[in-house]
């Protein structure tokens, strides 16, 4: 396999890793508001996923680097592109990044909810934005031969990149309310299943809508294996939702939307963006791509670093999976659950408030 | 089309604005995290409730500048391939990698174990959490280095050659990026500079509770470490910082011409402390209080050297690079390069005040120094700006000096309507961050030890909920 088909594969890795960690994290952000009706509720299911939200967004980062490191041209003309999305997007990852810290800060509820709706809008808003970049890289974009785009920011908003953006922020929902009903315990548990199952049964339309256009698009008959696979997951996922049992439902929705996100790559490869203006200006892994010795250095350096980082982020989550509250009889279901004793203790909660104000 | 006209200009303005406010927490970050190790460590050794507060009382202020950095530092990733996707596609195969190599060794590092850091109080030992400190503290100098390597590639490009068929820069000695003298002393100056913020916050701090008399031993030992890290980094820093005039002088010296608006070559060169006038249509401003011979010693480390003039240097470049012009804005060159020198200058004095009061044991009873020392927290800022004012604004009209003109590294895609739109909505929300991050800041650093040990307490029953 050459150089920059193994980066290819590597950047489509990062954006896939990207959604998997990334999107329950999504998910958590935006149904904070639904399933926690009260702070103290709506506190707990944010910090479900403090430990961890910083480190999985790096995913974003080092996508985008690994491409302008190993194919500038792609770079290029994708972010020139999209412009006016991506500033909608940086918004939206402003919003939602000084969100966690800067909620908690002050007691005042107007301050609260100010940082909890520029949370739930932000996450919203990042997949969908995400998901009409990769939709367009697939479906095509009016680029010209010197790799320029062509078009306006409405040009941007493909039907099939929509939909896309829809599906990837339907299956951030569902992974999102499966992270909460394995975190939780009580009464946000109980919504966050009920928001699972919603979600999760939404998703099955969208995932088997997203995998027969992208076929269409990229011109096959049949699906490819990861499509199905993505769609099998995305069935999965409700199935195991429907039968209340949440650690299969979570680990069939981060599937899914692994799968779906590379889905795209699959069916991109070996083109990089698509050009709808004449195929013979499309971006592709060989005319996009750095020279061999920049590509050389690069995998030295990903061969080193990645396992590190899939190796201390995987502790991470082991560090705050074993947050067992504090009688641990139950043993499979507690070592799961780990916030909200408070939940079920209205009392102390507000003590709990009190004192913090 | 006035529009049109500008486009470049305004892409400038962008880039040049939302740098220089992400690198108002850029340095505070990695400042306040090598200082909150070094209190952690001190914590690990003599692990008294004392230590900890502080540990944790500047922490909180650590997490707010983080908040910030970082999603000011995605804007900063994607503007090079969505304002600048004419440079982006001929320095990628080069300049990308540098920024990859930032994410995937030190933006994981950093935000993986703050994650850690913030949550692990009572899950991990007490050593590995000293070690997730350290660790942020490294991922932060680490990310530093990349970009810095990649920033001084554009100062002094080394190790490429030009692939004529394809127009690109390539690669072909990743040694020569991080041996690039621009890099070593850029580096080193940068990250001085990153501690002079960091524990001028602290001073600031520590001397605020000091100056209402409240944790007196808890601040005083705060205001101790800040001075004995400020003291000797100031030092080292004016040199290294005349040590890096040298080196770029040799690389690029338009920039140090125009930094002393020396029109005209000269030897044994002296420097002006102020001048009346100037700019790049004023080549005889009257320059007041010179001292002879001091622009030759920081451009060349001898009385003897040789300072080209701007004029000279842009006859040579129009030679060699054909028509234009190359001079860059001499009025920011000569002020930033001044303002830079004479704040360090006064917060040098500052510390050897701080070192004396500290000996005579009356830190904290000196009124005086103490109200000194608050406001010095804004100088930072100050530094910091005019520093990379002079160096980027040094570079100009090249955006990779000798190679590409920043005028040709703008996206061809781009309107200036669109540009228009991210500056309004860039500066609004900056604004914003600015102020809150402010407030925040101003807020917890005001914020009582006891108050922070009520909150821990609370925190002890639920010590997951720190969002």
């Amino acid at each position: 396999m050459s150089l920059h088909t193994i980066w290819f594969i590597i950047i489509a890795f990062f954006w896939c890793g990207f959604f998997v960690l990334e999107g329950f994290d999504f998910g958590v952000g935006v149904l904070h508001t639904v399933v926690g009706r009260s702070d103290i509720e709506r506190r707990i299911a944010i910090n479900t996923i403090g430990p961890f939200w910083d480190g999985n967004e790096v995913w974003l980062i080092v996508a985008g680097a690994a491409t302008f490191a190993a194919f500038p041209s792609w770079y290029a003309t994708m972010f020139s592109a999209l412009y006016l999305a991506l500033v909608l997007l940086l918004v939206a990852l402003f919003g939602r990044g000084v969100s966690f810290e800067f909620r908690g800060k002050v007691s005042d509820p107007k301050w609260k909810a100010t940082w909890t709706w520029s949370m739930a809008i932000g996450s919203a808003l990042i997949p969908v934005l995400i998901g009409i970049a990769l939709g367009d890289l697939l479906h095509g974009l009016p680029i010209n031969k010197n790799h320029e785009y062509t078009g306006s920011f409405w040009g941007l908003l493909t039907p099939y990149g929509i939909w896309t953006g829809i599906t990837f922020l339907l299956l951030s929902l569902t992974s999102g309310a499966n992270f909460l009903v394995l975190k939780t315990r009580g009464d946000l548990r109980a919504r966050s299943l009920v928001a699972s199952r919603y979600a999760s049964g939404i998703s099955v339309f969208a995932v088997i809508g997203f995998i027969i256009w992208s076929r269409v698009i990229s011109g096959g008959v049949l699906p490819d294996p990861v499509a199905i696979f993505a769609a099998l997951a995305a069935i999965g996922a409700f199935v195991a939702a429907d039968q209340k049992m949440p650690g299969w439902a979570f680990g069939a929705s981060i599937a899914a939307i692994g799968a779906s996100v590379a889905t795209i790559f699959v069916d991109l490869y070996s083109n990089v963006m698509v050009s709808s203006t004449n195929s013979a200006y499309n971006l592709t892994v060989t005319n996009a791509s750095s020279s061999s010795y920049s590509l050389k250095v690069m995998s030295v350096v990903a061969i080193i670093t990645v396992p590190l980082v899939l190796f201390y982020q995987g502790w991470n989550y082991w560090v705050f999976s074993k947050r067992v509250s504090a009688p641990p009889q139950d043993e499979s279901e507690d070592s799961l659950r780990t916030l909200a004793q408070s939940t079920e203790t209205p009392t102390h909660a507000g003590e709990l408030q009190e004192r913090k104000t | 089309m006035l529009l049109a006209a500008v486009s470049v200009d305004l892409s400038r303005v962008q880039f040049a604005s939302t740098s220089i406010f992400h690198f108002f927490f850029v340095p505070v970050t990695i400042g306040l995290a090598f200082i909150v190790a070094v209190l952690e460590t001190s914590w690990y050794r003599h692990p008294t409730q004392e230590y900890k507060q502080v540990t944790r009382f500047f922490g909180t202020l650590l997490l707010i500048s983080v908040a910030v950095g970082v999603v000011t530092g995605l804007v900063q990733e994607f503007e090079f391939g969505m304002n600048w996707s004419a440079y982006s596609r001929f320095v990628g195969d080069v300049f990308g990698g540098p920024l990859a190599m930032e994410g995937l060794a030190a933006f994981f590092l950093e935000s993986t174990f703050l994650g850690l850091w913030i949550f692990g109080w009572d899950r991990l030992s007490r050593r590995v959490h000293l070690m997730c400190i350290w660790l942020v503290s490294l991922g932060s100098l680490l990310s530093a280095a990349f970009i810095m390597a990649a920033n001084s590639w554009m100062q002094h490009p080394v190790g490429y050659t030009i692939n004529t068929t394809k127009n690109v820069a390539q690669l072909n000695n990743i040694g020569a990026l991080f041996t690039n003298p621009v890099f070593l002393w850029g580096y080193v100056h940068v990250i001085l500079a990153s501690l002079v913020t960091g524990s001028l916050i602290v001073l600031a701090v520590s001397a605020w509770h000091l100056k209402k008399q409240r944790n007196v031993t808890a601040f005083h030992r705060t205001a101790t470490v800040a001075l004995v890290v400020l003291l000797p980094v100031m030092v080292l820093i004016l040199f290294v910082g005349s040590e890096l005039g040298v080196v770029e002088d040799k690389y690029q010296p338009m920039k140090i011409a125009a930094a002393e608006a020396q029109w005209n070559t000269c030897t044994r060169c002296s420097f002006s402390l102020f001048q009346i006038g100037g700019g790049n249509n004023d080549q005889t401003p009257t320059q007041i209080l010179e001292v002879p011979d001091l622009l030759s010693i920081l451009a060349t480390n001898s009385p003897n050297g040789t300072v080209q003039g701007l004029n000279q240097l842009q006859a040579e470049y129009v030679q060699k690079y054909g028509p234009g012009y190359y001079v860059p804005n001499v009025f920011i060159q000569y002020w930033s390069m001044r303002v830079m020198a004479y704040l360090g200058s006064l917060v040098l004095l500052l510390a050897l005040w701080g070192a004396w009061l500290l000996r005579r044991r009356k830190l904290d009873r000196s009124k005086w120094f103490l109200f000194i020392a608050i406001w010095a927290v804004i100088t930072p800022f100050f530094m910091n700006t005019a520093g990379w004012l002079l160096t980027e604004s040094g570079r100009q009209p090249w955006i990779v000096q000798g190679l590409m003109k920043t005028s040709n590294g703008i996206s061809p895609s781009v309107s200036s309507t669109d540009v228009w739109i991210s500056l309004i909505v860039f500066y609004g929300s900056y604004l914003l961050l600015g102020v809150v991050a402010a407030f925040l800041m101003i807020r917890y650093g005001r914020k009582d030890l006891e108050a922070e040990e009520a909150q821990e307490a609370a925190e002890q029953e639920e010590p997951e909920l720190v969002y």
